[in-house]
């Protein structure tokens, strides 16, 4: 850790494993041993299975659907379809408007058709071939520029265009006496989480249903599973079953009304689990994108305009494609103060798979674009790409191209000069390396011959927490009781824990707020208030603020409990299980005032944004920034087109590091994510079609793709968060791919447009697939 | 179809298995074993690895027949009376484990890794050989970091009690590798 915090600390004094502390996670144990319950380990006596038949077809109507043979064949318990959903048909993040399962027609391939339940998988897999579906393909819409045009066919009866954001700064008709344009495009990358979509509803003796799954928002599921199947809300419980990942895609709906529905009808326990192909049709994917920027600047670097559009293909169903569209356009200039932008974000519908959330939400995108164009600009001027961002970094003070203040620290330029300044890896020499370093790796395909080193580099910005005049909050439940004459903390959310480490957070401010070592986190369920999204790295601040607040809460209540046991002492705290007073230390066990429990239960919420004008995009429409910056320092077999990424450094502001282990574990992860998309993820779709639905061609980074990382953790409070901390989740991830990209570049001379950078990109051998 | 094999050292048996079931479905679905995960049962990444006679193997792409009369050893099994393995220890204390999805897995193919060089009394593997081990093992959180580094420490800590309990600890010996 580096930098300085500037945080108020704790009232009461560390415990061992407190806030700021690398205190380990609580669930570890359970999960190197194996123990630990994923939402596809669960199990009941009695339990049968549940699958899910998809259209094979990007657009058709459905002319017909016969049952029966399915519904005859032993061991099958249940075939429903589209006229068994009893409550709404169609459930979405944003708008209600993809079917739980399709009626008259579908609108990409994988699209729901017909759930079964049988006595096993095999069983169910057969039931789903027997059942019959009359299909009338047609012509699917493809190309989201396409649908764009009055003439294209629309996917949904209100239009093509899902959302249209527009931003208008400054001057329209600005001119400037350097001007670059490109055009970039940003292939479908996949969250590949590894724990599939899984879970069990059990139907419940009050006819209601209680459901065991793996998701990032318990509440958001329950109000669309209560509403497709009819019921109220306090008869669809939702409890969190371990999560094997999320990245985004567990924002919106997969198995679980399809499981409820199966276990009411059959009045089992019903058990849904994807294989990895189902997942890859089963959620929401990141949004491919086509963005056309014009970059004007001064002789000396000063950014003097923007001018960009970007179209992101939305696919089938809108899912969260309107947050998505606004966090591209209104984040679309990257980290960088420019006085006259004019900016157009439109998503649209198409019939290609459904895209939404994944971690960086639209940031990711445009980022690839404006630091593509940073570098053009860069060499166009004949200066340093770093020196060229450093003279237009933003920095706190500065104004959005929305009008919004940044109004806590934004260490652009420190974090550029973080990266920029560390010492270079040994430079790569001769034809004797070990070949393992080299590109191709043990595949023999060079040893040095052809092979070129570049160095690249990318910053972006990215917003945390919901935005928009959202009424974002997260709930928190803290009850400080005795357990065999100790003292302990009982921390209950719905806030879901996915593999971040909210968890462990929970616990650490637990003990740093209320002085206690023991603190137990109770499983997230629907029996409290929402803890809101895990998305959006908005967790540890809004779940984080919550908790906090309600340990305060308790701890008055205990102080409250002290000043009337020991009058006079009025200013006390409590620290190592104890209360103490200023002037005459340790008073009393906390265990002696807890003949009754102390509770607090609070709503906690971060402060208002506002919406964006609709003409304008003007508006303060973001609670918090986050920065991070990446130099990557790559070789490039410049005969195969292969590329070894040799070190990838980053510089992330924090704002606090609450748990500088897990912190490092983000910053990692989300590089490595963002290596993906430099290099290799695609989801490959043709005329509507996945071609690539496995793990054996959706590539993800192997421990052979990850090159060391090298980090550098800023902590520079922002005084309006819980503990001066800064979302952690997302940045990493987006800029870990411009700076490949461009290290790319730098060693090839190539323009490079589009990611992933393919090996035929560099050879000039292929041709650029939509390129 | 009847199924009986050895599993963590006890005597299992699974009744009315169909023929296609691998041995990850039994594992997890039959025999209350679901520690060997089913990220994606194609053999690709690696978080369903089990020994199978003490060959490290993707149980997705063993049928449960052919495991009939073999011994099998699966995460769940790799902690003993004493504690956990010094590969678990190493990623709990790493902070290699975010999800833990890929981590069984990991778990068993890094314990391989040390079994064969450390435990064998050979020198503790160094980040080449390490990658190359554990370059079938998929992970989504980490950017294998930390995987790194619990497959380290783990190395380190057994090369020490051995020199240890050879009677020649040697100071910094617990350093080598990193």
């Amino acid at each position: 850790m580096t930098g300085t915090s500037t945080a108020t600390g704790p009232r009461t004094s560390p415990t061992t494993s407190g806030v700021g502390q690398s205190a380990g996670r609580p669930d570890a144990r359970q999960k190197v041993t194996g123990e630990f319950a994923y939402s596809s380990d669960l199990w009941l006596d009695g339990m049968i299975w549940g699958a899910t038949l998809r259209s094979p077809h990007p657009r058709a109507v459905i002319d017909g659907l016969d049952i029966g043979a399915a519904l005859r064949l032993p061991g099958c318990h249940a075939v429903l379809t589209h006229d068994d959903v009893p409550g709404r048909k169609v459930y979405g993040l944003e708008h209600a408007d993809q079917p739980v399962l399709a009626s008259d027609q579908v609108r990409y391939q994988g699209e729901p058709v017909a759930i079964v339940a049988a006595d096993h998988p095999e069983t169910a897999r057969r039931a789903l071939g027997k059942i019959k579906v009359s299909y009338t393909e047609l012509e699917p819409l493809t190309d989201a520029r396409a649908a764009l045009e009055t003439a294209a066919p629309r996917v949904h009866d209100g239009g093509n265009v899902v959302r249209h954001v527009k931003i208008r700064k400054g001057d329209p008709a600005a001119v400037a006496e350097l001007v670059v344009s490109g055009e970039y495009q940003v292939g479908m990358q996949d969250q590949a989480f590894l724990g599939p979509e899984s879970g069990l509803a059990v139907p419940a003796e009050d006819g209601g249903v209680d459901l065991f799954v793996a998701t990032q928002w318990l509440h958001a599921d329950r109000t669309q599973v209560a509403a497709c199947l009819g019921l109220p809300e306090d008869m669809v419980r939702i409890t969190l079953a371990g999560v094997g990942g999320a990245f985004g895609a567990r924002e919106d709906l997969s198995m679980q009304v399809h499981a409820c529905l199966l276990a009411l009808r059959t009045g089992k326990p019903v058990k849904m689990v994807y294989s990895r192909e189902e997942s890859f049709f089963g959620h929401v994917h990141r949004h491919p994108a086509t963005l056309h920027y014009e970059h004007g600047a001064a002789a000396d670097g000063k950014l003097i305009y923007v001018r960009a559009d970007i179209v992101l293909d939305g696919g089938a169903y809108a899912s969260s494609s309107t947050a998505v569209a606004a966090n591209a356009a209104t984040l679309g200039i990257g980290p960088y103060e420019v006085p006259n932008v004019r900016l157009d974000c439109r998503a649209v519908y198409t019939n290609n798979p459904p895209c939404g959330a994944m971690r960086g939400f639209g940031a990711v995108q445009a980022c690839f674009a404006y630091e593509s164009q940073m570098d053009k600009l860069a060499a166009g001027l004949g200066l340093d790409p770093v020196e060229l961002r450093v003279r237009n970094a933003m920095h706190e003070g500065s104004v959005m191209p929305t009008g919004q203040v940044v109004d806590s620290a934004a260490p652009v330029a420190e974090l550029l000069r973080r990266v920029s300044g560390r010492p270079l890896p040994p430079a790569a020499a001769g034809t004797d390396r070990d070949i393992r370093g080299l590109p191709g790796g043990v595949s023999n395909t060079t040893h040095g011959e052809g092979v070129v080193r570049g160095i690249g580099y990318g910053i972006g910005i990215k917003n945390v927490c919901f935005s928009e005049g959202f009424d974002d909050y997260s709930t928190a439940r803290v009850r400080l009781h005795l357990i065999g004459g100790e003292p302990a903390a009982d921390v209950h959310t719905a806030a879901a824990e996915v593999g971040q480490g909210l968890v462990t957070l929970q616990g650490q401010i637990a003990r740093t707020e209320l002085g206690v070592e023991q603190v137990r986190v109770v499983p997230a369920d629907t029996s409290i208030g929402s803890g809101g999204s895990s998305s959006a790295s908005r967790q540890s601040y809004m779940t984080g603020g919550a908790v906090r607040a309600a340990c305060e809460q308790v701890r008055e209540q205990i102080l409250e409990r002290g000043r009337g046991l020991f009058p006079g002492h009025e200013d006390l705290s409590v620290s190592g299980g104890k209360l103490v007073s200023a002037r005459d230390g340790a008073l009393a066990a906390l265990a002696d005032l807890l003949a009754e429990p102390a509770e607090a239960t609070v709503t906690w919420r971060h402060r208002g944004t506002s919406p964006l004008d609709p003409q304008t995009g003007q508006g303060d429409a973001h609670v918090q920034y986050a920065f991070a910056a990446h130099r990557a320092v790559v070789d490039v077999d410049t005969e195969l087109g292969l590329v070894k990424v040799i070190e990838l450094a980053c510089a992330q502001d924090v704002g606090r590091a609450m748990n500088p282990q897990a912190v490092e574990g983000q910053i990692h992860g989300g590089t490595a994510q963002g290596l993906g998309l430099a290099l290799m993820e695609e989801i490959q779709v043709t005329g509507g079609k996945v071609r690539n639905p496995s793990f054996t061609d959706y590539l993800i980074p192997t421990i052979l793709d990850m090159p060391p990382m090298k980090l550098d953790v800023l902590e520079l409070a922002d005084p309006h968060a819980p503990y001066g901390l800064r979302g952690v989740g997302e940045p990493p991830t987006i800029s870990s791919t411009p700076a490949i990209v461009a290290a790319i570049r730098a060693a090839t001379g190539l323009a490079l447009t589009r990611v992933p950078v393919r090996p035929e990109h560099i050879t000039g051998t292929g041709p650029e697939r939509d390129a | 179809m009847r199924v009986s094999m050895r599993v963590n050292g006890r005597r299992v048996t699974a009744e009315d298995v169909w023929e296609g079931e691998s041995l990850l479905f039994v594992l997890r679905e039959r025999l209350g074993l679901p520690g060997s995960k089913n990220a994606c049962e194609q053999g690709e990444c690696g978080s369903c690895t089990v020994y199978l006679d003490d060959s490290p193997v993707c149980a997705c792409l063993v049928a449960a027949g052919q495991a009939g009369g073999r011994d099998v050893v699966t995460v769940e099994g790799l902690a003993g009376a004493a504690g956990l393995d010094a590969v678990q220890q190493a990623f709990m204390d790493a902070g290699a484990v975010q999800c833990g999805f890929c981590t069984p897995g990991l778990i068993v193919q890094a314990h391989y890794l040390l079994r064969e060089t450390v435990d064998a009394g050979g020198p503790v593997p160094d980040d080449g050989e390490i990658r190359e081990v554990l370059a079938g093992n998929l992970c989504r959180c980490t950017g294998y970091e930390k995987i790194l580094d619990a497959v380290r420490l783990a190395a380190a800590r057994k090369a020490a009690a051995a020199a240890a309990a050879a009677g020649q600890a040697e100071p910094g010996q617990a350093e080598v590798g990193r």
